[in-house]
């Protein structure tokens, strides 16, 4: 309502639309916003007022977690440009990447019977993260030369690599219980 | 522009006036209250010049007021049925949780009709909500003989790792003790806060707290005042009193104590453990002795090497949920600049070893741990107060665990995950599946595994008033929202029609608004004042602050509004003023709601307008 929904993420921080980000001038700007809109500004402001600050805040803190992260930004960027996601749709992957999933799973099973169950899980937890910069340096590239559907596969690859570290927390988690 | 100036002598607050405020660490094992008082931040003393106040609540028979505090905790092993302490670890909990708790259950638990459990007592049943509820109020009594005058407001602090339900007791204690809870705010924020004082603060910073019932570790970025929170994790039944049970332990299997000892005999124990943890901060060996009633005595020692053995798993356990942290923050531990550490339980060495260890440099323990979070939520209080009006001060955090939605199967699909920066807002999209269906129920979770038997129930939202359509035609959009309390609401609205859907909450492990209203007419805090006449004073109280605002915003703005708008806008401000000083407290309400309505649009125009100014400068030409 107060929000104008006609700005994307992008122009609410005054930045141009593009994959490539400068992202302190991001956090800057977002500090500033919040500055402005935070309902702890509102503390004693009227319940509508603060409950409209508690709206706005949330939109731009809503905005700066879409940009801050390069697979929901080139996500939303690729949506900008008419590019559409449907996640309940079986998506195909190329063999080799597949393949290479089902390993990475099995080694994800394998943690539990380690010596040392946390440093093994969390060196695979950093191999993949390794793995997901060199494919978001790919994505960049290919968004870059508008290669807008090969982009699309590549943020579903990642999506996958992202699935995969959250299986890992919570693998961890369960090992901490288990304590 | 004819703008209608409302103001008479004594009614509206003053700019400059000083609002009283104060933060309160509501905690596990010792409470506190503090204040800025002349630029100073300080925890404010009892009569006896004692600061902290144990967390220990003894009720007595024949409506006599309970005692609170260091006698209460003297009286413990006398009367341990009727003392109730650490109560922090049965806030919005259920019988069930409690009893996974670890340790056995202290206290005689009557499960009743409500989720919400109750301790047997001579003075009746009482709820953990009451038991924090009477702590409270006597921080409020000490807070206004210190300072002279009531409380506008304070600032009241909880684990960061706390759910909702545990937020929400904690805010409805709040309310029973009659304190405007202007904010929860989390207890390492707090810390940070009561750290980077100075503002000269920049940087990654950990936050290391471990109370007696609680840990919490936070990662912060520190800038220029603000103090944003990157990530949270803890355990809300993890502190000291852990180490005091290991110790207990040992001490049991060393003097061969059946498991099944008296309540009294478990508490001495206790008691005993606490001593000698202490004891070992100083000293390499303490002696115990431990009455054994009829068996006679047992004489033996500890020595710090035992301790750290006995402790150490607990600690090992607080390292693996801070890497998590670190993790979720996206820093490696070479970015922390700072470790601060909060909570008494940091005073043990073997704490402050590990840790220095694990972050690779010395915590700062520079401000006492016991009184640094009532501080940071003292000087946060000030700024709500408005009593800063140019600081600079903002605290940006983080919901501390995923909220989701329990789906088929009886899986959970996320909706929030957590370490999001708060407030936020989602929606999503349900539908019907049979045709002309008018209800539907959402069961809310907090958690972060894959089932809903193994997250936390939040409680179940039925949406009622959905237009009776043919199965899938309806499109109910439910919006989950966090205020910066972390606190959760939910509202639904069904699409196709525009209908909003109503909702009843029922809370899994909390108190239903109708349940509050009726202990608050029972509360001491309220004995005098019946609930018409707080109902009436409320009402005016939002009455002068929607006219004062108002004002101050025409005043700024009224140039946002056509001639005709100031009219309207004018014609129920009036309204509001007539009605502001009867004893109609819903004729107020109803004319606040018209007058909000009313201004709307207004409101949303200088929310615009400010937040185009905030980014002035920045030149639209770097759009491509």
């Amino acid at each position: 309502m107060a929000v104008e929904l006609t700005q994307n993420y992008f122009e609410i921080f005054g930045l141009p639309v593009d994959f490539q980000i400068d992202t302190s001038l991001l956090t800057e700007r977002y500090r500033e916003l919040q500055k402005t809109v935070h309902p702890d500004r509102f503390a004693n402001a009227s319940d509508r007022d603060r409950r409209l600050a508690v709206q706005q805040a949330a939109h731009i803190n809503e905005a700066l977690n879409t940009l801050k992260l390069p697979l929901k930004r080139a996500r939303y960027l690729l949506q900008l440009n008419g590019i559409e996601f449907d996640d309940e749709k079986e998506t195909t992957m190329d063999p080799e990447f597949l393949m290479e999933q089902m390993e990475l799973r099995e080694a994800v099973a394998e943690v539990r019977n380690q010596d040392d169950p946390f440093s093994s899980l969390n060196k695979l937890i950093d191999s993949i993260k390794k793995k997901q910069s060199d494919m978001i340096a790919q994505l960049q590239e290919l968004i870059s030369k508008q290669e807008y559907e090969a982009a699309k596969i590549q943020v579903q690859k990642l999506q996958f690599l992202e699935k995969l570290t959250l299986e890992c927390e919570s693998l961890e988690q369960d090992l901490a219980d288990a304590l | 522009m004819a703008l209608l100036q409302i103001s008479e002598p004594g009614q509206s607050t003053k700019p400059h006036e000083r609002r009283f405020a104060a933060g309160i660490d509501l905690g596990t094992t010792n409470s506190l209250v503090a204040t800025v008082r002349s630029g100073q931040t300080d925890t404010l003393p009892d009569e006896q010049g004692e600061h902290l106040l144990p967390s220990v609540v003894r009720y007595l028979e024949n409506d006599q007021d309970p005692v609170i505090g260091k006698r209460a905790m003297q009286s413990e092993a006398d009367d341990p049925l009727n003392t109730i302490s650490s109560v922090k670890r049965f806030m919005g909990r259920g019988v069930e949780d409690i009893k996974h708790l670890g340790g056995r259950l202290p206290y005689d638990f009557v499960q009743t009709n409500t989720s919400v459990p109750r301790i047997k007592t001579v003075a009746g049943d009482k709820s953990p909500i009451e038991v924090s509820a009477d702590i409270l109020q006597v921080l409020k009594e000490r807070a206004e003989k210190t300072l002279g005058d009531e409380l506008t407001g304070v600032v009241i602090t909880v684990p960061a790792y706390f759910d909702d339900a545990q937020r929400q007791a904690t805010k409805d204690a709040g309310k029973l003790a009659g304190l405007n809870v202007m904010r929860l705010l989390n207890e390492p924020t707090a810390a940070a806060v009561a750290y980077g004082l100075d503002k000269s603060a920049e940087g990654i910073t950990a936050v290391f707290d471990l109370g007696g019932g609680t840990f919490d570790i936070s990662i912060l970025r520190l800038n220029k005042g603000v103090f944003e929170v990157l990530s949270t994790a803890g355990d809300t039944a993890l502190g000291g009193n852990d180490f005091d049970y290991a110790i207990a332990h040992w001490i049991m299997s060393q003097a061969e104590i059946a498991e099944d000892a008296s309540h009294g005999m478990i508490r001495r124990l206790l008691n005993a453990a606490r001593e000698a943890k202490e004891a070992l901060a100083k000293s390499d060996s303490v002696e115990l002795n431990i009455d054994l009633e009829e068996a006679g005595a047992w004489h033996g020692h500890l020595n710090r090497e035992k301790l750290n053995e006995l402790i150490d798993p607990l600690i090992q356990k607080t390292l693996i949920i801070s890497r998590r942290a670190l993790r979720d923050a996206q820093v490696s531990i070479d970015d922390v600049q700072a470790v601060v550490m909060v909570g008494g339980s940091t005073r043990t060495l073997r704490v402050r070893e590990k840790i220095a260890d694990f972050f690779g440099q010395q915590p700062m323990v520079d401000i006492d741990p016991d009184k640094v979070v009532a501080i940071g939520a003292a000087i946060q209080a000030d700024v709500l107060a408005g009593n800063k009006p140019d600081d600079e001060l903002l605290l940006l955090d983080v919901i501390p665990l995923s909220l989701g939605l329990e789906t088929m199967g009886g899986l959970v699909e996320k909706i929030i995950p957590r370490n999001t920066t708060i407030p936020v807002a989602r929606a999503q999209d349900f539908t019907t599946f049979k045709d002309g269906q008018t209800g539907m129920i959402v069961h809310v979770v907090q958690g972060e595994r894959e089932l809903v038997s193994d997250c936390r129930s939040l409680g179940q939202f039925s949406l009622q008033g959905i237009p009776a359509m043919v199965a899938g035609a309806a499109r109910i959009r439910v919006t989950f929202q966090v205020d910066a309390d972390g606190l959760l609401s939910v509202t639904a609205e069904e699409e196709t029609k525009h209908v909003e859907a109503s909702i009843q909450i029922k809370p899994s492990y909390g108190l239903t608004d109708t349940e509050i209203e009726a202990m608050l007419k029972d509360s001491i805090a309220y004995a005098k004042d019946d609930v018409e006449t707080r109902n009436l004073r409320e009402q005016q109280v939002e009455a002068d602050r929607v006219m004062d605002a108002l004002q101050v915003a025409l005043q700024e703005d009224g140039d946002l509004l056509t001639e005709e708008e100031v009219k309207t806008v004018e014609k129920a401000l009036l309204a509001l003023h007539k009605v502001r000083d009867g004893d109609e407290h819903h004729q107020i309400k109803k004319a606040i709601d018209v007058l909000n309505d009313a201004t709307t649009e207004f409101a949303a125009r200088r929310m615009n307008k400010s937040i185009k100014q905030a980014l002035a400068g920045h030149q639209v030409d770097e759009f491509d």
